[in-house]
């Protein structure tokens, strides 16, 4: 566990130490105080996330088993939310959407940043190095609205930049957001394109642990070049690499402002995802049971996922 | 995360003299053309903003804003109620990162340094509530707050987002880093365990504390998807809010218009950008060692 700071020193955890207001403190009086202070430094923090996220959780599958449209009182209808949701066929499309989405884009991204970080990592001037790290990083600080505001405008038919450039080389215009390929398409190079650095820098602080010695100890071996990255480079990063695609994965699994805001889901379901038909059904037909059941069953996939993944890595991640 | 500025060179590989050259040649070029791919949307943004709205889909397309025209900032302003959304925008993200700052540096410093029952499990509980996502708590929450009055407020948007299990998990570990004996000697110099952590332990902490403002500010002003269902009247919009019923509103006419308004937006993420980079990274990345 590396700490966000600049003090080696915390790590792990320390069952071991003393507490930290004994001192003198050891009157009747200072007992009584020291029981109820924690409390009063974590109160603001614990009730604030009992009341906003682990009362909602609660909430939010308890209400998974009514029908409630939050004017008339709600009504117990058991699995029905669960049956009639698997059984919708935008629901069903946008799961499909989702999982197809997630496979594509994690793929890209991860690749792209790995690629990206072992290019970046190996000899390189300085001033060059922080630049391309900077640029890759980028994106990350724009909103994903005002980044798929002006996506939306290169990637026009008619007038867009993205067509124009592919005309250079003789290639037609491209109907990107009238088509669901290509509708789908554009979600995803947005996605990616936003998204990239985040995997590229995990990756950077992955390569940046592997001893230089086990690089001169492939070349006298014989490695070099790609067989080097193959057989010593893989291997070695594939804890990051597991970290990477457990974030990347669930990160993408809740994908909406790209959607929401290129294509509104559209041409038909085409780039609609499985958060989308939650806010649909939520707040725009107001049926909070249905988007509370599609709520739980997306959960229980992140979980299922990240249980896998852990689950897998036992057999495929080298640690040192 | 953090050593890695020390450690990068460490990285360089055994290759004979000749060979690096051409290597890192192609390596800079095949890096280049990744950055013109990750920047050349921004670029075009910026200068097409820069260029009067009936020449804004111009093809061949400028990159570069050679005659910049303001006409777009002007018509932006008469368009949109943009003083407003930048104010909303602001007041949102400032409280929840001020709120977030104070209540992660309380509890992270009582699970770093103050010893109380439970506190293993109460802390693995807050790391657990990580895992959720907030799609699925935002009906009840939607739910919650207009019960108690607070839809289409401001308030539903700062509220909610204050408590952070994140940013307690930041400050916890960056209290550990700090030693207990400061405890120690402060009481033996009678100070109370407030003012231990008010004038001992909070000021060593401000560099965590920073990062967790950052990234609090980062994500926030960002946030599309909360703002999207919390707010229904134009005037508690935040900034991405407006500037997509913006692009909704205006036809393909006038998109130098929505542009001025998107880099306008982004001149706050742009001053992060530039001087709190290395602490957005480390806490975007915090936690996610082995």
């Amino acid at each position: 566990m590396s700490t966000a700071t600049s003090t080696p020193t915390g790590t792990g955890s320390e069952p071991g130490r003393k507490p930290a207001h004994k001192g003198s403190s050891t009157s009747k009086r200072g007992r009584v105080q020291q029981r109820w202070l924690p409390w009063a430094f974590l109160a603001p923090t614990i009730v604030g996330m009992g009341i906003f996220t682990l009362l909602p959780i609660v909430a939010s599958i308890a209400l998974a088993f009514f029908r409630w449209d939050i004017i008339s009182a709600p009504t117990f209808v058991g699995f029905d939310n669960f049956a009639e949701v698997v059984q919708d066929p935008t629901v069903r499309v946008s799961f499909l959407n989702t999982i197809v989405f997630v496979v594509v884009a994690v793929a890209l991204q991860l690749g792209l940043a790995l690629g990206l970080a072992i290019m970046v990592q190996e000899k390189l001037p300085a001033w060059l190095r922080v630049f391309f790290r900077s640029a890759f990083f980028f994106p990350l600080i724009l909103s994903a609205a005002s980044v798929s505001i002006f996506m939306r405008y290169l990637f026009n038919e008619q007038f867009g930049v993205v067509n124009w450039l592919l005309s250079i080389v003789g290639i037609p215009a491209v109907p990107w957001l009238t088509t669901p390929g290509g509708s789908a398409a554009v979600v995803i190079l947005v996605y990616v394109w936003q998204n990239f650095g985040f995997s590229f820098l995990l990756f950077i602080g992955g390569l940046a642990s592997i001893p230089v010695e086990t690089y001169e100890a492939a070349s006298i071996d014989g490695a070099t070049g790609w067989r080097k990255h193959w057989f010593v480079t893989l291997p070695l990063l594939s804890p990051t690499t597991l970290v990477a695609s457990v974030m990347a994965i669930i990160n993408a699994l809740q994908v909406f402002d790209q959607p929401y805001v290129l294509t509104r889901g559209g041409p038909g379901d085409s780039t609609r995802t499985a958060v989308m038909v939650i806010f649909e059904s939520a707040f725009q037909r107001l049926e909070f049971g249905q988007a509370s059941a599609i709520g739980v069953i997306l959960t229980l996939i992140i979980m299922a996922i990240t249980a896998a993944q852990f689950r897998l890595s036992k057999r495929f991640v080298f640690y040192q | 995360m953090t050593i890695i500025q020390e450690r990068v060179t460490t990285t360089a590989p055994v290759v004979t003299r000749k060979k690096r050259d051409w290597s890192v040649a192609v390596r800079v070029v095949v890096l280049l053309i990744a950055s013109v791919f990750v920047l050349g949307p921004v670029l075009w943004t910026l200068s097409t903003s820069l260029r009067p709205p009936s020449e804004s889909f111009q093809l061949p397309p400028a990159f570069l804003p050679l005659n910049p025209d303001l006409t777009s900032y002007e018509q932006v302003f008469k368009q949109l109620n943009i003083v407003a959304l930048v104010v909303n925008s602001a007041l949102v993200t400032g409280l929840i990162a001020v709120g977030q700052m104070l209540t992660a540096a309380l509890a992270g410093y009582a699970f770093a340094h103050l010893k109380f029952r439970g506190r293993g499990a109460l802390f693995s509980i807050v790391l657990a509530t990580m895992m959720v996502p907030a799609q699925v708590t935002i009906v009840p929450v939607f739910m919650l707050i207009r019960g108690v009055g607070l839809s289409d407020t401001l308030l539903a948007l700062i509220i909610p987002a204050i408590p952070t299990a994140f940013g307690t998990f930041l400050m916890r570990q960056y209290f550990m880093g700090l030693p207990g004996e400061l405890a120690e000697a402060a009481a033996i110099d009678g100070a109370s365990p407030w003012r231990t952590f008010r004038s001992v332990y909070a000021p060593l902490a401000m560099p965590g504390l920073a990062i967790v403002g950052i990234l609090a500010f980062n994500f926030h002003w960002n946030e599309f998807f909360r703002p999207l269902i919390m707010t229904i009247s134009e005037q508690n919009f935040t900034l991405p809010l407006g500037l997509v019923s913006l692009q909704g509103n205006l036809g393909t006419g006038s998109i130098s218009v929505v542009l001025a308004g998107v880099v306008l937006s982004m001149i706050p993420a742009l001053v992060v950008f530039m001087f709190g980079q290395r602490a957005l990274q480390d806490g975007l990345t915090a936690g996610t060692g082995k």
